[in-house]
């Protein structure tokens, strides 16, 4: 059987497993509609011209896992941001798992997806925002919609800061052959607001898993939120990450993606620039190697005026790996005052690496300032000359020079222990100790 | 500032099209309708031999299974391949010797349109090969090319004389299923200019030709292919315009340039169909398939000033397949009222050290929407290829749209690619500093959008930049000095 069908006819099955008195059930039901008719999508569609799904789609993964899973946290203490307190919401095999977690409704509402839908206290704001901001015609989205039932769910209230970092987690833990994860997360960041989020997809073992996740973001006038997605995954694990963002008058979101490893990973980011003066960043660090396969599809939508937004992708390249980047940027008539830049920058280390880029602009409004560079190239060979001649040996020269290539996007990371992580987290892909931090 | 822009606007959108005018000269068409018959009505008119007859016809067997494309960034209502004439020839029968014997009439309208062919003869040694409604009806200048063993003549006239040179290069740069339109093209061809240089030999003038749609109703559909054999180099140039005429014109033309081991080709275009009018009616459908081979250290350099047309659907291409060789694309693309165009390049870079250069403008005023769209791809054997693109567009008025999809695709590590984008509008600045100085706002205007262009235009012939000033001079009347 097809996995599309296994997915059509699982919902019944699903439809068993979950309470369909909550408030989302008819919109679950429409966007199966929408995914059986449009399928999973394919190399002919535009959008996915350079990243295949026929490879992920032949295996036949499991929907349901067993949800008796624990793990010890000893062994995933080090996937956690474990040098500083933060609120976590951890996930293992999808389902949630309270022992590893730390959430609250104290002030500020950290918590779950499958809580929200199911209590009458949730049900305006599952009203306001569920599955609103969202591509419709989306198929995957639209998939993970007809399947959702756990995720994170955050609520930042007026005027609050959220003091620690938010972590969400999902671990998959290899105990089915293959797996499918549909998490669906919910963040809503009132007036003046602020947060920080870290966003990360690991498996403990060698085995098949994909995760096809949305996550809804809306920030309302003045708040600030500041997200960031670890993408470090075992070299069999795939994410189809979905992930829309709604800005109202003056707010500012950052979102930063570090895609470290993993099978095929594809990023659709999408940006709703609704209200003035809002300012977004969009910046993304790609380090690939062995047959890896990473995809950023980024939207901007400028629908208002005075905004600005900010894209900057870094991708280095080696041993076969492929990276695909696709940056739209829209700037609506009525978006007049508008700054919008994107840069994407590409080194290729081998061969058998393939860099595909598509930078794009639709700009309908004329007083505006946009401007796109992209670039494919090599290290400097006569900066590497320079470090050598200093004494610092081949390797080490080249890690420096590519570290340098990166830092633009660590420089803007606001946690420190999490810039440190990465740091070493670089180093460690280009197999190397600098001996000191940059 | 507002008050300029609000008055240029106005400006242009009353600007009519000054060459839009109608020739009545008998001529003999076809009726509506294209089948095998047609195809084989067309070849044998042309009296070609039975190997060109068969290539039209397979030509036509694939377009029939294909549909027409739909990707490009534009909207119109399809064209009816089915109430067009495939064929419109004036009714002479002999071919002329000299310009004496053309059709006054013929010759009134080359005067209306500013290209008096005594004056260019004498004043720019220019060969003018003159297309009217699909056949070759002057040709000057032949004889000093034949001394240097140059053929310039119109494709059907090489098909007759020269059937190997045409045989062997023919469809190898665009094959005849290479798209919708090259199909459709190959099928249907009712002439255009085939140009061979041989070995060694640097052309001495700038050879150029005028096309021209005037039948009503009748689709153009041009054939070119120049051949820039061993070591020759050769500049082309291609001019058009057409009459105004309410209803949508197709032209779908196709051009293969061959240069092969240390040639040089430099195609210029300057592109004025009628764009329509100010409410969007009608204009000419340009849809153009235009390709480029390079051999060994060969160049090939494509220049276009695109002006005018309803829709543009045009990609000047190079196919940089031999080591060393350069390809190059400048561009400038305006549109008004209801224009869309959606034009660029596509640089395929399969031989080692290649390079490529991409300057594409697109100005857009009015409601007009403009679209860059390229291709830069490094093949896996493609080392050190090398290249640089830049597209900048102008936006005045906020009622137009510009847009950039390029498209890159590396897979060699020694490959450079740098490509960057801007869009804008004329700074409020520039326009004050130039106010300041004494300048009136529209000249300052013409100013600036002269030297946006500028890239772009030094690199077009000096006979033909004049022309191409006064092309934007009737897109954007009062704004270009």
């Amino acid at each position: 059987m097809e996995f599309k069908e296994k997915l059509l006819a699982s919902h019944l099955a699903f439809e068993e497993r979950i309470d369909f008195s909550d408030p989302v059930h008819q919109t679950r039901l429409e966007s199966l509609k929408t995914f059986e008719e449009k399928g999973f999508p394919t190399r002919r569609d535009e959008a996915w011209k350079y990243t295949s799904l026929n490879a992920m789609l032949r295996q036949n993964y499991a929907l349901f896992p067993k949800a008796d899973t624990t793990i010890q946290l000893k062994k995933v203490k080090k996937y956690f941001l474990f040098e500083i307190d933060t609120y976590k919401v951890v996930f293992i095999d999808g389902v949630y798992s309270p022992f590893l977690s730390d959430t609250t409704h104290d002030g500020l509402d950290v918590c779950l997806m499958s809580a929200a839908l199911s209590k009458a206290k949730y049900r305006n704001l599952i009203d306001t925002y569920f599955n609103k901001i969202t591509n419709k015609e989306d198929s995957l989205t639209a998939l993970n919609t007809s399947y959702t039932q756990e995720g994170a769910y955050v609520h930042i209230p007026k005027s609050v800061v959220a003091e620690k970092p938010i972590e969400i987690i999902h671990f998959s833990t290899g105990k089915e052959k293959a797996l499918w994860l549909q998490p669906r997360n919910l963040i809503v960041v009132d007036q003046n607001a602020q947060v920080q989020i870290l966003e990360r997809h690991q498996s403990l073992k060698e085995h098949d898993v994909v995760s096809n996740s949305v996550t809804e973001i809306y920030t309302h006038k003045d708040a600030l939120v500041d997200y960031y997605k670890i993408q470090n995954d075992l070299s069999t694990a795939s994410l189809i990450d979905n992930t829309y963002i709604s800005q109202e008058t003056n707010s500012n979101v950052r979102v930063h993606t570090f895609s470290l490893g993993g099978k095929l990973i594809r990023n659709n980011l999408n940006f709703y620039l609704k209200g003035q003066y809002c300012n977004s960043t969009l910046k993304g660090v790609t380090l690939l190697e062995d047959h890896q396969h990473v995809d950023h599809y980024t939207l901007v939508d400028h629908i208002s005026s005075n905004c600005e937004s900010h894209q900057d992708y870094k991708g280095v390249f080696s041993e076969g790996s492929k990276g695909v980047f696709n940056g739209k940027i829209h700037v609506d008539q009525s978006a007049q005052k508008t700054n919008a830049f994107q840069q994407n920058n590409n080194i290729l280390l081998d061969d058998k690496a393939t860099v595909n880029t598509k930078p794009q602009l639709e700009i309908f409004a004329d007083d505006v300032k946009c401007s796109h560079g992209c670039t494919v190239g090599q290290l400097d060979e006569e900066a590497l000359f320079y470090l050598m001649s200093r004494g610092i040996p081949k390797k080490e020269a080249k890690a420096l020079m590519t570290y340098a290539f990166a830092n633009n996007v660590l420089e803007s990371v606001e946690l420190p222990i999490l810039k440190k992580r990465i740091n070493k987290l670089i180093a460690q892909k280009l197999g190397v100790n600098l001996g000191f931090e940059l | 500032m507002a008050y300029t822009e609000e008055e240029l606007k106005k400006e242009l959108e009353t600007k009519e099209y000054e060459y839009g005018f109608y020739t009545d000269i008998d001529s003999e068409t076809f009726p509506v309708g294209l089948n095998e018959e047609v195809v084989r009505r067309i070849s044998q008119k042309k009296k070609e031999p039975e190997w060109m007859t068969q290539w039209r016809l397979k030509a036509y067997q694939a377009w029939k299974k294909m549909d027409e494309p739909e990707w490009a960034n534009v909207h119109y209502s399809k064209p009816d391949y089915q109430a067009i004439s495939y064929y419109s020839a004036p009714k002479k029968k002999d071919q002329y010797k000299s310009l004496d014997e053309v059709d006054p009439e013929l010759r009134k309208t080359f005067d209306k349109l500013g290209i008096s062919i005594d004056e260019q003869k004498k004043l720019a040694g220019v060969a003018v090969d003159i297309v009217m409604d699909s056949v070759s009806v002057a040709t000057t200048f032949k004889d000093t090319l034949a001394e240097k063993g140059i053929i310039f003549c119109s494709i059907s006239e090489a098909i007759q004389e020269h059937p190997d040179l045409v045989k062997k290069y023919i469809g190898t740069v665009i094959p005849i299923k290479d798209n919708y339109f090259a199909s459709l093209n190959s099928a249907v061809f009712s002439d255009g200019s085939f140009c061979y240089i041989p070995k060694g030999v640097r052309c001495p003038m700038e050879l150029s030709t005028y096309f021209r749609i005037n039948q009503a109703g009748t689709g153009q559909f041009e054939r070119t292919l120049v051949i820039a054999d061993e070591s020759s180099y050769v500049s082309y140039l291609e001019g058009c315009t057409a009459p105004s005429r309410d209803e949508n014109q197709l032209h779908a033309a196709v051009v293969e340039l061959i240069a092969l081991d240390n040639a040089e080709i430099k195609y210029s275009t300057v592109q004025n169909w009628f764009p329509g009018d100010k409410n969007g009616k009608g204009g000419v459908f340009n849809f153009v398939t235009k390709r480029g081979i390079c051999h060994k250290n060969s160049k090939i350099s494509w220049t276009q000033v695109e002006t005018g047309s309803a829709v543009t659907w045009k990609y000047p291409s190079c196919i940089l397949k031999g080591d060393n060789s350069i390809g190059e694309f400048y561009s400038i693309a305006l549109t008004n009222n209801y224009q869309q165009a959606d034009t660029g390049t596509k640089m395929v870079h399969l031989g080692k050290n290649t390079k490529s250069t991409i300057i594409s403008k697109g100005i857009s005023a009015g409601k007009s929407q403009n679209s860059y769209r390229g291709l830069v791809q490094v093949h896996p054997k493609a080392t050190n290829a090398r290249n640089f693109s830049q597209c900048d567009s102008l936006l005045m008025g906020n009622r137009c749209g510009a847009h950039t999809f390029p498209y890159i695709e590396a897979k060699n590590k020694t490959a450079q690619i740098e490509h960057e984008a801007t869009t804008s509008k004329i700074g409020e600045d520039q326009i004050f500093y130039c106010n300041q100085r004494g300048i009136d706002p529209e000249k300052a205007i013409a100013l600036v959008v002269n030297g946006f262009s500028k890239e772009v235009l030094n690199k077009l012939p000096m006979e033909f930049a004049v022309e191409a000033q006064k092309l934007l001079e009737i897109s954007l009347e009062g704004s270009v000095g």
